[in-house]
């Protein structure tokens, strides 16, 4: 290629981020370009690093609840649940049956209102504006569950240690089942806008390609291995929360690219609305605590007139609970992946360490494989199809 | 009653002043910095339900340059508060800055190593809008509040220049008295 006439073979750096739309977040990303086609690329994280490992150090096991939130904030139950049930582990707790059930049923929704901004987010990023306004008007009904159960929209904390603090209030129930009845459309509604939409198809169809085997040697997980062919699911590989005895699929691509990922979250979403409807059809009234009178605080009738009680109000308020010497891991499939939180514990009411393995960082390892040889352009498509949240990724 | 009885039907008095603000204030153009949580609140206000488009603020810009308000939704960690900087300081004047959420306003439930405590510390602050995320009804009061802000902005005064000091706007005063 190079002669004695043309200039000397010359690569140019190109810096994407951290403020990109399309970055999802404040990922950095250092690309190597020849011409338009990427040589290396290298991302730069800790743009969002918030230290919230370190901050779990000084809180106690329940404060650490609202931290997990804001980790990845577009699944924020699914959070709340891996770390909660790391710390029912530790204390080697039984969930009662309707709180398990309500469990799945919120995990599944939540897994559904994360995947609406993925979808709606990575149109976006491909040119399809519109499919991010009809995303965002379904997410919306699934907000106000999470404001219908904890009061608030995005950051629900709604999860405890042993359970829950309250059942859910009456309309939950109508509510879901309403939303239910409408999604089904909304959905259909996207694929049309999209699934065979010839510009989708060009933008994605053999992008970002990903084997089989290097997906699993770089230890991806989630969405972003099984669009690669490979059946991995932490529901099926080890439920938790009952989820053996509901009956789903794990939806599978072919050839790894874009679009196979794209196609798998969809079928994805379907399979958690049939979930959603099998537990809604098996919830009976219960307890949803566990029985464990240490783990939630006092009646606050009880509290004004008992002494006892009292003195209980402010010391599960001021200290906590404690948890038993010792570690445990507990991993869930949250819409990203393999969600895992490592608790260590001393004895006292705050935890020794907290570890947690993000599935978005790992996965993030993926996207040098996925653009290597592309044109810049791809490079938007594959970060979407990875769906990165960079709170989860900085922590 | 004074000039508006001899200028024609369909024509309107005002003050420069006036019109500059009404016209800064309906156009509002955010960049696009969305930093964590709150920003998934931002594109909801944004999106379909609550549609911030009736309010003039909908054009979010992907450069700043294009952009006169920044909504800093988020928590700042301190390798993130030099780039905030950059980007403010590549935004035209005049420019606003909007505080949204906890994290930028304070530092929120993160007052370790890694947090900004505030991004008032690196930027100029014109609204600060409460909330772990705010509920996008509270961004969109923000956004309103920041309008009536804009509507009394004189036009003599470089904007965020005056952020708290009254006294520099005397000078223009007296000379006009």
């Amino acid at each position: 290629m190079t002669t004695a006439t043309t200039p000397e073979f010359k690569t140019i750096t190109l810096n994407m981020g951290p403020q990109h739309p399309s970055t999802h977040g404040v990922l950095r990303l250092v690309i190597e370009l020849d011409g338009e086609t990427v040589v290396s690329l290298k991302p730069v994280v800790g743009y969002l690093h918030t230290g919230m490992e370190k901050s779990m150090e000084s809180k106690n096991y329940h404060k650490s609840i609202t931290v997990t939130d804001r980790m990845d904030y577009l699944s924020p139950l699914g959070n709340n649940m891996a770390y909660v049930a790391a710390v029912e582990k530790l204390m080697n707790l039984t969930i009662p049956e309707r709180a398990q059930v309500l469990r799945v049923i919120l995990l599944e929704l939540t897994r559904i209102s994360s995947h609406l901004v993925w979808l709606g987010t990575h149109a976006i990023d491909l040119g399809a504006m519109s499919v991010f306004l009809y995303c965002f008007r379904e997410r919306e009904k699934l907000l106000d569950v999470n404001d219908l159960v904890a009061g608030s929209r995005l950051t629900p904390s709604y999860f405890r240690v042993g359970g829950f603090y309250q059942d859910v209030p009456d309309p939950f129930v109508p509510h879901v089942r309403k939303f239910l009845e409408e999604f089904p459309t909304a959905l259909a509604e996207y694929q049309d806008l999209l699934t065979k939409n010839r510009i989708w198809m060009k933008r994605t169809i053999g992008v970002g390609l990903l084997s089989a085997e290097r997906a699993i040697n770089l230890a991806l997980t989630g969405p972003t291995l099984r669009g690669s062919g490979v059946r991995y699911d932490v529901r099926k590989a080890k439920p938790y929360s009952g989820y053996e005895t509901y009956d789903f699929d794990v939806p599978l691509g072919r050839n790894g690219d874009v679009y196979d990922r794209y196609l798998c979250r969809i079928e994805e979403m379907k399979q958690s609305l049939s979930i959603v409807r099998q537990g809604l059809d098996r919830l009976k009234p219960g307890p949803v605590r566990a029985d464990n009178p240490y783990l939630f605080p006092a009646d606050r009738t009880d509290v004004k007139l008992n002494m006892e009680q009292l003195i209980y109000h402010f010391k599960i308020m001021s200290q906590g609970y404690t948890a038993p010497p010792g570690d445990a891991y507990f991993s869930v499939e949250s819409p990203k992946g393999e969600l895992g939180f490592y608790v260590v514990s001393d004895g006292t009411s705050i935890p020794h360490r907290t570890r947690v393995r993000p599935p978005s960082l790992i996965n993030l390892q993926a996207l040098e494989d996925m653009c290597i040889g592309r044109m810049v352009s791809d490079v938007v498509a594959c970060i979407g199809s990875i769906d990165i949240v960079l709170g989860e990724v900085d922590r | 009653m004074g000039i508006e009885e001899l200028v024609p039907d369909g024509i309107l008095t005002t003050t420069v002043e006036k019109m500059v603000n009404w016209a800064r204030r309906s156009s509002l153009w955010p960049a696009t910095f969305g930093l964590a949580c709150c920003a998934i609140e931002m594109m909801a206000s944004s999106a379909a339900r609550y549609d911030l488009a009736r309010f003039g603020a909908e054009v979010f810009r992907a450069s700043p340059r294009q952009a006169d308000l920044m909504i800093v939704a988020g928590r700042v960690s301190k390798k993130m508060a030099p780039v905030l900087k950059r980007i403010y300081d590549q935004m035209p004047e005049p420019k606003w800055v909007i505080s949204m959420g906890a994290c930028a306003s304070c530092g929120g439930i993160f007052n370790n190593y890694a947090i900004v405590q505030g991004v008032d510390t690196v930027v100029p602050v014109d609204v600060y809008v409460p909330g772990c995320p705010p509920r996008p009804e509270a961004l969109i009061y923000g956004i309103m509040k920041l309008q009536e802000k804009i509507d009394r902005q004189p036009l003599k005064r470089p904007a965020p220049a005056a952020e708290s000091e009254p006294p520099a706007a005397t000078e223009a005063s007296n000379a006009g008295a």
